[in-house]
């Protein structure tokens, strides 16, 4: 390890042997960990305060006997036998979902009626009072947090540069090349590995510039202080139901980004993908086979 | 280099993991991690205050009211004294109006429905999720409050309600009344949708939804909406009433300021 040269001014070393390549800024790589962190306490926090209301709608309100306009619902129903089913309905597709959505086990392990089950939650019990202030306390984090990597990402070009697709790079020839590269596994190597290929700028950038805002947009939309100074911003998403249902929406949507995030870290080589993220080096190997 | 990444590793993964068994549940049971959550709405308050100080909620038609506005938290006070106005159909009814105030005062029914009223469709948010557009109707408290007249030192308006939830232990371990009330600051006091309504959806106020007179403060959840309204204080600190916190759900953890 002490041997592999480091190459931070980015110029490829003579050698064909594997060199450490600064990779990461530490803004990205702080930022990236203060986003693991206050993400994980938002979807678990944001779970918690779902389950006090298990039910998504379209448009400005919704409520109990708003049946037309309730999309989703996770209840529970007691079967013939007597035994609490959960049952999860999405549009006119209803599921039995016992174990995990609408009864699941409890932490004193007797089944429980509970939208998301306590393992998805935080705090583990329902809390809703607990679950808000947590949620709002990292909600600023990731804003602020967001500001700060927007802000760095901006003015040092690693938003345009490195996330924002090229023109070239949306042709479909491209974008079925690189979904059969990842199908193969195979990933690029070299100095082709120093740059991101379509698929994960679509990934990378659709999480920066469309997901993680569309958070934060819906999720202002719900405070009816901001739904006051910012009434625009409600109607544009449709309501405040509507944007509750976004906003629900598009964090299974981050949970998506997430899963395959960390697959591909693994998939990819997790010691080499990992170290970049914390340390900034990332190992270069030539592609030239040895 | 190596000892760090994975140190790192391990760090991420107990967290992620920990997090997942719930097994951080005792990070709410610390104070300090608890005041420093907590300290967001402090920033969301002042922040909110900032962008929209005298902002309107967003007005609605007749044509977008919930056709049923569900009647949530009490729905029938359990108190005697209340049962016997509504049965008397709040004849002999008084609102009362003190603390800090020049002017202490009561006000009938009758004359809180003859006062300059205030119609506004807008939308109601509970604080579990849900939302329903209703019509609500009465004089603004702006009204109310300068004809008493404020004292200087008057900093919160109290809301003192004829339910009981209960008095049972709250978090902290303290016992209340269980007797609801609210509290509001001079800016959503003051502010033209704040008003006192007496007539819902264009008749009386039911006893279900706070007959005969329940708070409108459009900026805030549903829980600041406070029904079977029976005094109005005039307070310089809540600090010292019932558990501290200037409401019955604001003592059992929620936030003071609902505007989120």
């Amino acid at each position: 390890m002490a041997t592999i040269p480091i190459a931070d001014d980015g110029l490829t070393p003579p050698s064909s042997a594997p060199y450490l390549w600064h990779r990461h800024s530490l803004a990205t790589r702080l930022t990236h960990w203060i986003n693991v962190v206050a993400i994980t306490f938002l979807l678990g926090t944001g779970l918690n305060i779902f389950n006090a209301h298990p039910a998504l709608y379209w448009g400005h309100y919704g409520a109990d006997a708003d049946d037309n306009k309730r999309w989703l619902e996770i209840g529970a129903i007691d079967n013939a036998a007597g035994q609490p089913r959960g049952i999860t309905r999405v549009g006119p597709i209803k599921v039995d979902t016992t174990g995990v959505l609408g009864v699941s086990t409890g932490s004193n392990g007797a089944p429980q009626q509970l939208g998301f089950p306590s393992w998805a939650t935080f705090p583990s019990v329902r809390d809703l009072a607990t679950a808000r202030n947590w949620h709002f306390f990292f909600a600023w984090v990731l804003i602020l947090n967001g500001l700060v990597y927007y802000g760095v990402g901006l003015a040092t070009g690693h938003l345009r540069n490195d996330l924002l697709p090229r023109l070239r790079e949306l042709s479909l020839s491209n974008i079925w090349h690189d979904i059969v590269l990842h199908a193969k596994l195979k990933f690029p190597k070299g100095e082709e590995s120093k740059r991101y290929h379509i698929l994960q700028k679509v990934a990378y950038g659709g999480t920066v510039f469309i997901l993680l805002p569309l958070m934060i947009a819906t999720g202002l939309s719900m405070s009816p202080g901001i739904g006051a100074s910012w009434s625009w911003l409600v109607d544009l998403l449709g309501g405040r139901a509507s944007a509750r249902s976004i906003h629900f929406i598009t964090a299974a949507l981050v949970v998506g980004f997430i899963i395959v995030h960390v697959l591909m870290v693994v998939l990819a080589g997790p010691y080499n993908e990992i170290r970049s993220m914390i340390t900034g080096r990332f190992r270069i190997d030539p592609e030239t086979p040895r | 280099m190596t000892l760090l990444t994975r140190r790192g590793l391990i760090t991420s993964g107990a967290l992620g993991g920990g997090l997942l068994l719930g097994a951080c549940d005792k990070l709410t049971q610390s104070d300090g991690v608890s005041s420093l959550v907590k300290s967001a709405e402090g920033a969301t308050y002042r922040w909110q205050r900032l962008i929209g100080r005298n902002a309107l909620a967003r007005e609605f038609t007749t044509a977008d009211l919930s056709p049923v506005f569900k009647a949530n938290g009490s729905t029938d006070p359990d108190d005697d004294a209340y049962r016997a106005h509504a049965k008397a159909d709040f004849a002999n009814w008084r609102l009362k109006i003190d603390g800090l105030v020049e002017r202490p005062s009561e006000i009938s029914i009758a004359d809180l429905r003859r006062l300059a009223a205030r119609t506004q469709i807008t939308r109601h948010d509970c604080v579990e999720g849900w939302s329903a557009i209703g019509q609500w109707t009465g004089p603004q408290l702006s009204t109310l409050l300068k004809t008493v007249g404020l004292k200087p030192n008057a900093k919160y308006i109290v809301f003192h309600c004829a339910d009981n939830y209960g008095g049972e232990i709250s978090k902290g371990g303290a016992q209340s009344t269980g007797l609801y009330y609210e509290s509001i600051d001079l800016v959503d006091a003051f502010h033209p949708q704040t008003i006192l309504a007496t007539h819902m959806n264009g008749a009386p106020l039911t006893v279900a939804h706070g007959a005969p007179c329940r708070m409108r403060i459009e900026r805030q959840l549903g829980y600041k909406q406070a029904k079977y309204v029976m005094r109005i204080e005039a307070v310089d600190s809540f600090a010292k009433m019932e558990l501290g916190h200037g409401g019955y759900w604001e003592d059992r953890g929620y936030e003071w300021y609902a505007g989120i």
